[in-house]
């Protein structure tokens, strides 16, 4: 944006308006999976927006242009006004999408929301085979609720989508989470290599497969993309360790996206508070729209002013936007650096050495994802 | 439950929008705009036109006449055009048939 040659007074009057909003409702999730990307410095109940607070930002959100509204956590469902929510987002014109871990949804709610506007459901399934999926999630039946939801979720004629968070001990039945989304009616899957933040970052060497392991897995998803055309959409995610160009983290920072924390914390990315001295503006005292032309967190590294080299002076830049600030940060001690995950990174050799060493050793116990003794 | 199948669109396919889809005028930005689960699909002009006439109800051919008539073009013409727009759309989850 700021390299652009026209001079311009103000940049906010060329900002195009974010897309989605992200709204992690709240972050109590009767789960424990060891691969969540909250912070490990979870947000308490106590300090969670009210409906009408959540209500409010999501008119603002369509006000300001976004599109689809993504109602995550956490497990979304432990609000009791999620339906009052969804009511509301789908009010203003919002595509509402409920990213659940369908454990605690049951029928009658499914369609209370749907009654209410829900557009779409996301379910994650830790794993294909039950006993291994209520290890990782440290929850005994989970999967054959996850099942159930799903069928009931294909009933009421909602979309539905299946999450498959991959790691060194499911990616070895990628088929099979292919074969168990279709069998389910789901429309669309996602085959996502776990992304190393929070509880993942924490457990990275539990999970982290080897590049064998995910080039087999991307393959298998090559074949069932030709073979599904029309039937399953799958989305790939692949673990960013292996690659030698990184993701545009959120289209770029501050391009498209806005995270709202469950206690109203306004963030480019949900892993951007682990950026120290970025600050964050709380919806509670800010409008929507205000934060997303002026927040600091938000100015402080969109376009491509703030980069280094090799950053700065590479054709990729803003295709990339130079990747994860968190994960350069992370890895190289400051968020302005290349994402470790481009090979034009001095570290690149060291993360991928990292992966390398991790996923051929014996994978120390699980870190489950808890909150912190108050 | 029956295996799902791939719907494939001919003249007899009588389109409509997939359920959890949605179309619309993108206010913010201008032009329209389909809503799916995890996308957001900008369709051309002629997509836009085609997609209001996706009512579950016309099939493939009433579609191309109609738009025959308002451009004065040759219905086979259109038909030729639309049916593999439609299958595209079908295959991304955009419609249903
Ligand atoms: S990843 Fe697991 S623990 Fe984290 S919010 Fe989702 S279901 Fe809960
Ligand atoms: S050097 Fe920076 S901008 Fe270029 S490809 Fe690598 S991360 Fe992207």
């Amino acid at each position: 944006m700021t390299s652009a040659p026209a001079p311009v007074s103000d940049t906010s009057a060329r900002l195009a308006p974010p897309v989605g909003l992200l709204a992690e409702l709240t972050h109590r999730c009767p789960l424990q999976c060891p691969y969540c990307s909250n912070p490990l410095e979870l947000e308490r109940a106590k300090d969670e927006l009210p409906t009408d607070v959540w209500q409010r930002v999501f008119q603002d959100a369509a006000d300001l242009g976004v599109l689809q509204l993504h109602l995550s956590g956490g497990e979304p469902a432990v609000r009791t006004d999620l339906e009052a929510l969804v009511a509301h987002g789908a009010g203003a014109g919002l595509y509402t999408n409920l990213i659940t871990s369908g454990v605690t949804l049951n029928e009658s709610r499914l369609h209370a929301l749907r009654d209410a506007g829900l557009a779409h459901v996301q379910i994650s399934l830790q794993d294909v085979d039950a006993a291994n999926a209520d290890r990782l999630a440290h929850y005994e039946g989970a999967h054959a609720k996850k099942l159930r939801l799903a069928e009931a979720v294909r009933k009421t004629g909602l979309a539905l989508t299946l999450n498959a968070p991959i790691h060194r001990h499911n990616v070895m039945r990628t088929a099979d989470f292919i074969d168990l989304a279709v069998a389910a009616g789901a429309r669309r899957l996602e085959i996502a290599h776990v992304q190393y933040y929070g509880w993942a970052l924490a457990n990275r060497a539990a999970l982290m497969p080897t590049r064998a392991q995910m080039d087999e897995s991307i393959a298998i998803v090559e074949e069932a993309r030709v073979r599904l055309k029309g039937i399953l959409t799958i989305d790939l995610v692949v673990p960013d360790y292996y690659a030698i160009r990184p993701k545009p983290c959120m289209g770029g920072w501050g391009r498209g996206l806005i995270t709202i924390t469950p206690s109203g914390k306004a963030m480019p990315c949900h892993a951007a508070a682990t950026i120290p001295g970025l600050l964050f503006d709380n919806v509670r005292d800010r409008p929507l729209a205000e934060i997303w032309t002026s927040s600091a967190a938000f100015a402080q590294f969109r376009g491509t002013d703030w980069m280094l080299e090799p950053c700065r002076s590479c054709d990729l830049r803003e295709r990339d936007w130079g990747g994860c600030r968190c994960q350069a940060l992370a890895f190289t001690g400051d968020a302005r650096n290349a994402d470790p995950a481009c090979a034009k990174s001095g570290w690149h050799a060291a993360f991928t050495a990292a992966a390398a060493a991790e996923a051929s050793a014996e994978p120390p116990p699980f870190r489950f994802r808890r909150m912190a003794a108050p | 439950m029956t295996a799902p199948k791939r719907a494939i669109i001919d003249s007899a396919s009588r389109p409509r929008l997939a359920p959890s889809t949605m179309l619309r005028e993108d206010k913010a930005r201008g032009g329209w705009i389909i809503l799916a689960p995890e996308r957001v699909f900008t369709p051309d002009a002629v997509a836009v036109e085609v997609l209001h006439l996706c009512d579950g109800v016309r099939n493939c051919a009433e579609i191309a006449q109609r738009l025959a008539a308002t451009y004065e073009a040759e219905t086979d013409v259109i038909l030729a055009d639309i049916v593999p727009l439609l299958q595209d759309l079908a295959d991304k989850g955009v419609i249903a048939a």
